[in-house]
């Protein structure tokens, strides 16, 4: 059990029972509404989908969508004062599975193609003689498991022919940064920066003129084509207020997404940063992000 | 062969980010800035008359006005048409984040669009109780209506409006300048896109906006003689001259600046610069320099031989339009040329617009033809928009009786 649990579990002790259980079974909701979606994910294939890609079996249906937005989930007792998320990825320990941006595209009924993603996890890799990392990721068609119209991902073989002096995965997502760009571009306010660390979008105010789409340095944000609105992501902001790991974090098989409340000093978070040295991404632009990267090469931008 | 999903998904080479492979924004976007460039330069020209007294411009300076005036109408149109939300997008001005160049757009745009209006009905009042005087059945009511109730036209009268016009346009001035200037801001403040981010992009902005806009007016203006079966003015169009002349030459310098500045840093992510200037938008930018280069020689010449009549005006007319097509290609790989080229340096994609559907070159002509309508049907409505020409009956389409 983390650290991050335990304090959960303290603040739960100081509900009624029923609250409790309540937030228990909302929980498990999450979880299952997960294994659900990955059963589905194992059947892959589909209906078909007025944008391409795949149909309900894997988006969130427009109806619960609506639903969700008319009736938000009652969040006891989240003081978004009291936290401070942060993000880390251990570049090491990354195999390049892809099962992280697989289930944030279930999770956060994301476009279900190579070209929108909320997370994605690029590959690295030196050949023999050459200086230049030669880059791939998946929205390369080569990386996409064919017969599966884009839901699923796997890094082909492409170097099995090569020597490769060095190869790494560096998986990357919105980093939530301290002082972003795409906020300072909104013309209306509808993408806004928490007191607890992420960076929000209001799916009902946004006006979809992609001006934050441009901002941002790190290529976090997209249009979704449904909505006509901004897209990206925001650590699952609905499961860290419930106590619960965003899905990539929760899937992540080696333990290369770390994520945890920098207000705790024993959260994994607080302790990947005091105990790596841990770098950003293209410091120079002064967005101070909040997702911490060990193990990185100068090549990754 | 890669088949794309969504048909408007940029194939790409080298290493891009994933969601950079949908290109944002569109040619769409292209038009925005460059309907806005119009709108200022033809206001500038306007207001040398109007403002500066200068008496060469008088035959068309309240033509230019009126130019103005109906592109502005359509300079916010392409901006709707993009938006993933378009009935939002009151959003940005019922509630500004001010942090946000793209906030001050609604409010920057309905003063401008307020302020053209006004000056326009105060240049025209004159002429519009004549007309209102003048004509009958429908179209005297009409008139009537835009006397908005001021049919007094004593000397005392018309100067007041003279005076208001004046001021009027001494506002607009620094009005056309930001208007176009925050466009070019818009663009240069992005921070991610190496091609866009430069402290001279407003200034490049304003300058060939100045440039196209005059273009614009010599093209409108020999056309509409040519059809009208009147003779251009010589001295209006020795002053074009003179403006584009200038125009070209302050534009090609700082644009010239502008890429050795870029080259002689070789920041990081230069060679990814030298890469789309080869590469995607390598046929824009033959456009735009030819186009500036060409306009540039023709005006030179004419600037040392001084040509008249009909040499003046043919030569002129191809250099107005070859800076116009210059400046249309300037904007397409600025906007689209900037998003050509990955954040991360190392890629660079192939944008390939769509011909039908909402965000596609169809909307794009009729957006840009649409200005055009407006304004044959504005000048219908004010014939006196060419200052000095007898009125005839033949312009009286709007009369029900010549319908009837």
């Amino acid at each position: 059990m983390t650290t991050q649990d335990t304090k959960i579990e303290k603040e739960a002790g100081d509900l009624s029972r029923r609250d409790f259980l309540g937030l228990l079974g909302k929980g498990a909701a999450c979880a299952g509404a997960l294994v659900g979606a990955g059963s589905a994910l194992a059947s892959a294939g589909g209906g078909a989908h007025p944008l391409g890609g795949v149909g309900p079996a894997f988006q969130q249906e427009d109806e619960q969508y609506a639903e969700a937005r008319k009736n938000p989930p009652k969040i006891p007792n989240y003081n978004w004062t009291e936290h401070k998320w942060a993000f880390g990825v251990d570049t090491n320990r990354c195999i390049g599975c892809l099962r992280c941006v697989e289930a944030c595209k279930m999770e956060n009924s994301v476009q279900m193609d190579r070209n929108h993603t909320r997370t994605w996890v690029e590959r690295y890799t030196y050949l023999e003689g050459s200086d230049n990392a030669l880059v791939d990721s998946i929205h390369d068609i080569k990386n996409v498991v064919p017969g599966t119209k884009e839901t699923r991902f796997k890094f082909d073989n492409r170097y099995k022919d090569a020597k490769v002096t060095k190869s790494f995965f560096v998986p990357k997502l919105c980093n939530q940064c301290e002082k972003p760009s795409c906020v300072q571009v909104c013309p209306t306010g509808a993408t806004y920066k928490t007191p607890d660390g992420p960076v929000l979008i209001d799916t009902k105010y946004c006006i979809g003129c992609q001006y934050c789409v441009q901002a941002c340095p790190y290529g976090a944000r997209s249009l979704n084509l449904v909505r006509g609105t901004a897209e990206k992501c925001n650590w699952c902001y609905h499961r860290i207020t419930k106590g619960l790991n965003p899905a990539c974090v929760e899937v992540c098989p080696t333990g290369t997404r770390i994520f945890g409340d920098r207000m705790d000093p024993e959260s994994p978070i607080s302790q990947f940063i005091r105990n790596n040295r841990v770098n950003t991404l293209q410091p120079a632009m002064g967005n101070h992000p909040n997702v911490f990267y060990a193990g990185i090469d100068k090549e990754v931008f | 062969m890669e088949q794309d999903v969504f048909h408007h998904v940029a194939p790409f080479t080298g290493f891009t980010f994933p969601n950079e492979t949908e290109v944002p924004w569109s040619e769409l976007i292209v038009i925005y800035p460059y309907i806005t460039g119009l709108v200022a330069g033809a206001f500038v020209v306007s207001s040398l008359h109007h403002v500066f007294g200068m008496e060469r411009f008088a035959p068309i300076s309240k033509f230019a006005l009126l130019t103005s005036l109906c592109f502005m109408f359509f300079a916010p149109t392409p901006l709707l048409f993009h938006l993933g939300q378009p009935t939002r997008a009151l959003n940005a001005v019922l509630t500004p984040h001010w942090t946000s160049a793209m906030a001050a757009f609604g409010y920057v745009a309905a003063f401008y669009i307020f302020l053209l209006l006004l000056e326009t009905w105060f240049s025209f009042r004159a002429d519009i109780v004549a007309l209102s005087k003048s004509r009958t059945g429908i179209m005297q009511q009409v008139y009537k209506v835009l006397t908005l109730g001021s049919d007094d036209v004593s000397q005392r009268a018309l100067d007041t409006d003279h005076t208001i016009a004046r001021r009027l346009a001494m506002i607009g001035i620094p009005g056309a300048c930001g208007l176009h200037g925050y466009v070019g801001f818009l663009f240069g403040s992005l921070k991610t896109r190496e091609w866009w981010s430069s402290d001279l992009m407003p200034i490049i902005f304003l300058l060939s906006a100045i440039g196209s806009g005059v273009g614009l007016l010599i093209v409108i203006y020999v056309i509409t003689s040519w059809w009208r079966k009147k003779p251009t003015d010589q001295g209006a169009m020795q002053g074009l001259l003179y403006v584009l002349w200038s125009g070209v030459v302050i534009v090609m310098v700082i644009e010239a600046l502008e890429m050795v500045q870029m080259i002689y840093k070789a920041r990081e992510g230069v060679e990814g610069v030298f890469a789309l200037i080869e590469g995607p938008i390598h046929v824009g930018m033959a456009i735009q320099w030819g186009g500036s280069l060409l306009a540039l020689v023709i005006t030179s010449i004419m600037m040392l031989s001084t040509p008249k009549g009909k040499t003046l005006v043919f030569w002129l007319f191809v250099s107005g339009l070859s800076m116009m097509i210059g400046v249309l290609a300037m904007r397409w790989n600025v906007v689209i040329g900037g998003q050509q080229l990955s954040k991360t340096m190392e890629g660079l994609l192939t944008f390939h617009p769509e011909v039908w559907g909402r965000e596609s070159l169809v909307t794009v002509s009729a957006l840009f033809t649409a200005p055009f309508v407006v304004l044959y049907l504005a000048q219908k409505l004010l014939p006196t928009v060419w200052e000095g020409e007898a009125l005839e009956p033949e312009d009286r389409v709007f009369d029900i009786h010549k319908a009837i």
